[in-house]
């Protein structure tokens, strides 16, 4: 194949070159500058190689955050996608009810984060928090601000109520676009209601599903303003996960090197669990 | 999994009785109705084909049948048990739909074998059934295969095979079932669904909009329109003894020229000449039409005068267009016969000219 050689197309490609080169190649350039430096102020900068690398990957304190975010992540998703599925399957196909039950269930996700992070700060509060004071008129012990446990528990729910609709949303999605047929033909076939689950209906929803996982992944190892807004990170340290600890890193003790190598290894490890993800659920698809 | 009865299966003649069904929750216009009230009997091992425009309620007529609807008005039998309330799977029904229906994570034969694994279906009886199938409907070679990977045409056998597999079926219903299949495997999947109803007697219930379909398919049409039955009858009846101006038009190739006439003293009026007909106008008021297929009528030297409009060659013969007092009337003229240039004079058929009023055959109007 002999195709025409025109360097003049390169203009056709230049404005996206230059869009993405500001919004994206400089700024994370930047980053990797500052992660291979070390500096004392005054704008003087001194090689240091991997050492941050090296010295955030052996600290306790990273180690800590780390596990704590994939507890955190792991937890949400384990709660979130079988409660969507769940919530999607028991929503109304057709009627009046499915644009009430779709406007209820959008809700949540048009509230801006630290809003949500503030409500349930509020709500939870054990003195004068309606769902605080009411757990310990109950009977039940609850004070998240002293309570690693109570603050878990706290963020888990906060999260759950937040973020749940986006899976119940794409999961409904998927449901709705299985042609009638499918169901008729199960009921001609004598199929069972979890067979009908089993073979139709989840296998239609394998696709939004991997982007709800997906979605879900990231935006929860991604999270920040929420438990940061409600418990600060504590107390303690026991609700510090990876971006809370980046920023006190970054901005409260202003570390511009250890932050950039953490910043660096945080993007890596969720751009290399996206593709792992990504690429399994691919690779299931075509056979 | 519903411990299957031991019955015996023979299959059962189908019954349905005052039917009628609506989607709206209060009919009240005659349009509001899928279905009219109908009354008709489906005989036990016959094979009937229901054809009729889109829209006029053969998919309503057959997932009434089914069970996946349960009629607003009437009843459905088998034999002399109503049925009208079960649902699909108590019935014992196997249906085929328009578009291919596959399990995706299954494979071709854990398909085939599903209506059976429901129903309890012990492991080895499944394998021989399955296998039988698969061979009837050349899916062999594909069982271990699976069936997200088959074409259109390979899933659609599937969902044919699904419909087959069964043994303890009263009817099979097909809607449409060949529409996604090219047309060579068309002609071949319909050989073989009749080859499969002489073997095993199966009622089956084809739904189509294809008169070529449904004529080569059945022993007796049920022609469909606005939600009624028209007529019933074999393919050759409804060729030659139309009982409505609907059914003569939608069957043949083309349909029969229904042509407004004038009754003067109890004589037939068309074209300012006296027709002679096969029935007579029998007192009633009405829309009054004259309808006659296109291979009854002949050029002539004295007869109803007419211009040609144009000449259509369709293989064997052609099709001639012409032109009487504004009225359009096709014929079919033998690739032989020389066509007239002037002049033209047109004879029709005494013995298979009929009139009609208001769209039915007069004198016999109430066939249900």
């Amino acid at each position: 194949m002999n195709k025409p050689v025109n360097q003049k197309a390169w203009l056709f490609v230049m404005p996206v070159l230059v869009l993405v080169a500001f919004n994206a190649i400089v700024p994370l350039m930047t980053v990797v500058n500052y992660s291979v430096q070390e500096t004392f102020g005054n704008n003087v900068f001194l090689w240091s190689g991997l050492m941050w690398f090296e010295e955030l990957l052996r600290s306790d304190r990273f180690q800590d955050a780390f596990v704590r975010q994939l507890y955190f992540t792991f937890t949400i998703l384990a709660i979130q996608i079988p409660l969507g599925i769940i919530i999607a399957l028991a929503m109304p196909r057709k009627g009046a009810w499915v644009s009430v039950c779709l406007v209820l269930m959008a809700l949540p996700l048009l509230i801006p984060w630290n809003v949500v992070g503030a409500m349930w700060n509020i709500f939870a509060l054990p003195e004068i928090g309606l769902l605080g004071k009411t757990l310990n008129n109950m009977g039940f012990d609850y004070n998240y601000t002293r309570q690693a446990g109570a603050a878990w528990a706290t963020l888990i729910v906060m999260d759950v109520w937040h973020w749940t609709s986006l899976v119940v949303l794409l999961c409904y999605a998927g449901l709705t676009s299985i042609p009638d047929a499918f169901y008729q033909a199960a009921r001609i076939d004598g199929a069972s209601s979890w067979a009908i689950f089993r073979y139709i209906q989840l296998p239609k929803m394998k696709r939004v599903l991997t982007i709800a996982v997906l979605l879900r992944f990231m935006d929860s190892f991604n999270i920040y303003t929420e438990p940061l807004v409600l418990t600060g990170g504590g107390p303690g340290n026991s609700t510090t996960l990876l971006s809370i600890d980046l920023a006190k890193k970054a901005l409260g003790e202003f570390d511009l090197g250890p932050a950039g190598a953490m910043s660096l290894i945080y993007f890596l490890v969720i751009l290399l669990a996206s593709w792992i993800f990504y690429t399994l659920m691919m690779k299931n698809e075509e056979q | 999994m519903p411990v299957q009865q031991t019955v015996a299966f023979e299959m059962a003649k189908i019954t349905l009785s005052g039917l009628a069904h609506s989607y709206l929750p209060s009919p009240v216009k005659p349009q509001d109705w899928a279905l009219k009230r109908l009354d008709i009997e489906w005989q036990n091992g016959g094979a009937y084909a229901l054809l009729g425009p889109s829209g006029c309620g053969k998919t309503t007529l057959l997932n009434v049948i089914s069970g996946l609807l349960t009629p607003s008005q009437g009843k459905v039998l088998f034999d002399d048990k109503d049925v009208t309330v079960l649902q699909p799977d108590q019935r014992h029904i196997a249906q085929v739909f328009q578009f291919p229906v596959v399990y995706d994570t299954m494979t071709v034969f854990d398909n085939l074998a599903f209506p059976l694994r429901n129903r309890g279906l012990p492991e080895d009886q499944v394998k021989t059934r399955v296998h039988t199938i698969a061979e009837m409907i050349d899916l062999t070679s594909m069982l271990k295969k699976r069936a997200s990977g088959l074409s259109a045409d390979g899933k659609q056998k599937i969902s044919l095979g699904r419909g087959l597999v069964r043994e303890d079926v009263n009817a099979i219903l097909f809607d449409e079932p060949l529409t996604v299949i090219d047309p060579h495997l068309k002609f071949l999947l319909r050989a073989k669904l009749k080859e499969l109803h002489q073997r095993f007697n199966n009622t089956m219930i084809y739904v189509t909009h294809d008169q070529t379909e449904a004529l080569t398919f059945a022993d007796q049409v049920v022609v469909m329109n606005m939600g009624e039955i028209v007529q019933i009858g074999t393919p050759v009846e409804l060729f030659e003894k139309p009982q409505h101006t609907f059914v003569g038009h939608f069957i043949g190739s083309p349909g029969m020229n229904v042509l407004p006439c004038d009754i003067d003293n109890g004589a037939v009026m068309f074209g300012g000449r006296k027709l002679a007909t096969t029935n007579k106008i029998t007192g009633q008021s009405g829309k009054t039409e004259i309808g006659i297929r296109p291979e009854f009528i002949k050029f002539t030297k004295t007869g109803i005068a007419a211009k040609i409009i144009k000449v259509a060659d369709a293989g064997r013969f052609n099709i001639v267009q012409a032109d009487c007092h504004g009225t359009r009337i096709n014929l079919l003229a033998m690739k032989s016969e020389s066509i007239p240039s002037e002049n033209v004079k047109l004879s029709f058929d005494p013995k298979n000219t009929r009139i009609y009023v208001d769209g039915w055959l007069a004198g016999e109007r109430g066939l249900q």
